[in-house]
């Protein structure tokens, strides 16, 4: 029997004792480019964060290959929100990329020239070649975005946590993230990545995880994306359904 | 500034390792606190000096001589106790981070103040314990072995950091990243504040208590100014450091009526001054000249009819 991809078990995460995340179960088997949707506050980071390890569960656990996550590190990528970090930092976009090494160079070991030209063949993949040796606040944020994407490319895992890798990014460029996102799922990658724009998810992703506190729904988006499981998301946000069942609705013309 | 210099040697039998000490401080504490400062800990760094001050008085009423290497051990231990008490407060309290932070240094400083007037007010070593110059620094009258042990353990510093240089960047810059990469970011973050703790006890004897903190932060923030880079601001951090010590001292030599903390201070004001004025990446002069340029280039633009890239304006 094949292990899963990822498997997230009665996962519980609470800040001052108020829960965050209630219970959460998502496997997944299989190679997919999922998305992580529901309202603000609903845990959508939190779960990331704590299948990465970066936040203690209450309780629950989380097997990454069939293994505890720390020790399949290696094998996980991450692209955290872009504001996490201060942008005014004294390192050019390269150094940036060139982090996603690390992992894989250990104590004290320093980037050669192999680990430079791989970062830039992942600045390439993302439209940056010629900003390799900018200062990173010299960029625009959908760039700045790009910059993160690069990076996580350049840790060579097989499955990445994106936390929004498509906020405050124009239509170009999120067509070009995925673009990168679908050739690695091309390859046998997964990517799990929260997003907010409902009309644009049936477009992109293939596997949905509809979450506010408690898991509401999980599965392949032409049947887990449905009017019923966005309203008990959702709420009664109504407005926002329409639009997300319109694009669902045109997206299966399409097909 | 020669003539000043080669009387400062002659007059002074160990003067030049004395200046060479008090140099080799300027940089690695410049180098260090660069680092400090771009993990956000810059004040972490002052809030340790100030609560040093009771932990360095302690030591001394124990021993009752002035024994450097048990005092500042003393400095480090109460150091120590004045950060753990800081994030304390910050875990179980919901006292804010800043408010904290200058609790605990006035606390201990003022704790510290009393402790070295009732040393003063000792009938036999009170007199001889000359601890009011840790309180501003004192560089005159120090002993080789005191220099030794500073320039030793400001080596050592400067290795670690070397060694470790792309973690601490990694750390300092993502440090979620860095821990979904399996980095042990609290131990890293520790060590990294170790090293101040380290900078800030072996440079109170020269600096001082009050303003040792200036000599980790300045050289950092100086070097900004001139570089866009850690790979390029760090080493330029460190001279920057070693030149406001070396200045500083031979200043301090030939205005020995005031002591050396401000005067090596106020040389790290003047180049961070001059950084702000004339470096070269984000100094006010350079910035000033882009911005003329860019004008100039947006005039020449429009006056062509183009828009921005080159696509001609509508």
């Amino acid at each position: 029997m094949t292990q899963p991809i990822l498997d997230i078990h009665d996962v519980t995460v609470a800040y001052h004792r108020r829960p965050v995340l209630w219970d959460v179960d998502v496997t997944i088997t299989e190679p997919h480019l999922a998305a992580i949707c529901g309202p603000n506050g609903a845990g959508k980071s939190t779960l990331i964060k704590a299948a990465l390890g970066l936040i203690p569960m209450a309780s629950g656990e989380v097997r990454v290959f069939g293994q505890p996550v720390k020790s399949v590190r290696r094998r996980i990528g991450y692209v955290p929100q872009r504001e996490s970090v201060d942008w005014d930092f004294p390192v050019n976009v390269l150094d940036v990329v060139l982090m996603g090494t690390y992992g894989r160079l250990g104590w004290f070991r320093r980037p050669g020239k192999q680990d430079r030209d791989w970062a830039q063949h992942c600045l390439e993949k993302v439209g940056l070649a010629s900003y390799a040796r900018q200062q990173i606040g010299q960029l625009s944020g959908g760039q700045q975005q790009r910059v993160f994407l690069a990076r996580a490319l350049a840790q060579k895992a097989d499955l990445y946590f994106m936390d929004e890798p498509m906020a405050g990014v124009d239509a170009a460029t999120e067509r070009m993230i995925f673009d990168v996102l679908r050739e690695l799922r091309a390859a046998g990658k997964t990517i799990i990545a929260v997003h907010h724009d409902l009309r644009t998810v049936p477009h992109y992703f293939d596997y949905v995880v509809l979450l506010n506190v408690r898991l509401v729904a999980a599965g392949p988006t032409e049947t887990t994306f449905t009017p019923d499981n966005l309203r008990k998301t959702y709420g009664g946000r109504l407005a926002l359904l329409d639009a997300a069942s319109e694009a669902m609705q045109a997206e299966s013309r399409a097909l | 500034m020669i003539a000043d210099l080669l009387q400062f040697a002659r007059e002074n039998y160990n003067g030049l390792v004395v200046l060479a000490g008090v140099s080799l401080l300027g940089a690695s504490s410049g180098i260090i606190g660069a680092f400090a400062v771009l993990r956000k800990r810059a004040l972490t760094g002052d809030a340790l000096s100030h609560a040093s001050l009771p932990g360095l008085c302690i030591a001394f009423l124990i021993l009752r001589e002035r024994n450097l290497t048990a005092m500042l051990l003393g400095a480090l231990v109460s150091g120590i106790v004045g950060i753990a008490i800081i994030s304390a407060l910050g875990r179980w309290t919901r006292v804010k981070d800043d408010a904290s932070i200058g609790t605990v240094l006035s606390v201990f400083f003022g704790l510290g103040v009393v402790l070295l007037k009732i040393i003063q007010n000792l009938p036999s070593v009170g007199s001889r314990a000359g601890l009011d110059s840790y309180i501003f620094g004192k560089t005159a009258g120090m002993l080789r072995s005191d220099v030794y042990t500073i320039a030793a353990a400001s080596l050592l510093c400067l290795v670690v950091i070397i060694a470790l240089y792309k973690e601490f960047q990694l750390v300092s810059f993502d440090s979620d990243f860095a821990r979904s990469l399996g980095w042990p970011v609290y131990g890293i973050d520790l060590l990294l504040m170790s090293l101040v703790a380290a900078a800030v006890v072996i440079g109170l004897p020269n600096v001082g208590v009050v303003l040792i903190s200036a000599l980790l932060i300045m050289p950092g923030a100086a070097a900004r100014f001139w570089s866009d880079r850690l790979h390029t601001m760090l080493p330029l951090a460190g001279a920057l450091g070693f030149f406001t010590g070396f200045i500083g001292t031979v200043l301090s030599a030939t205005f020995d009526q005031l002591p050396a903390g401000p005067i090596i201070v106020l040389t790290g004001t003047a180049i961070f001054l001059v950084s702000m004025l004339f470096g070269v990446r984000r100094g006010a002069i350079a910035r000033y000249l882009q911005h003329v340029r860019f004008r100039r280039e947006l005039a020449q633009m429009r006056a062509n009819g183009l828009g921005p890239e080159g696509s001609v304006a509508t």
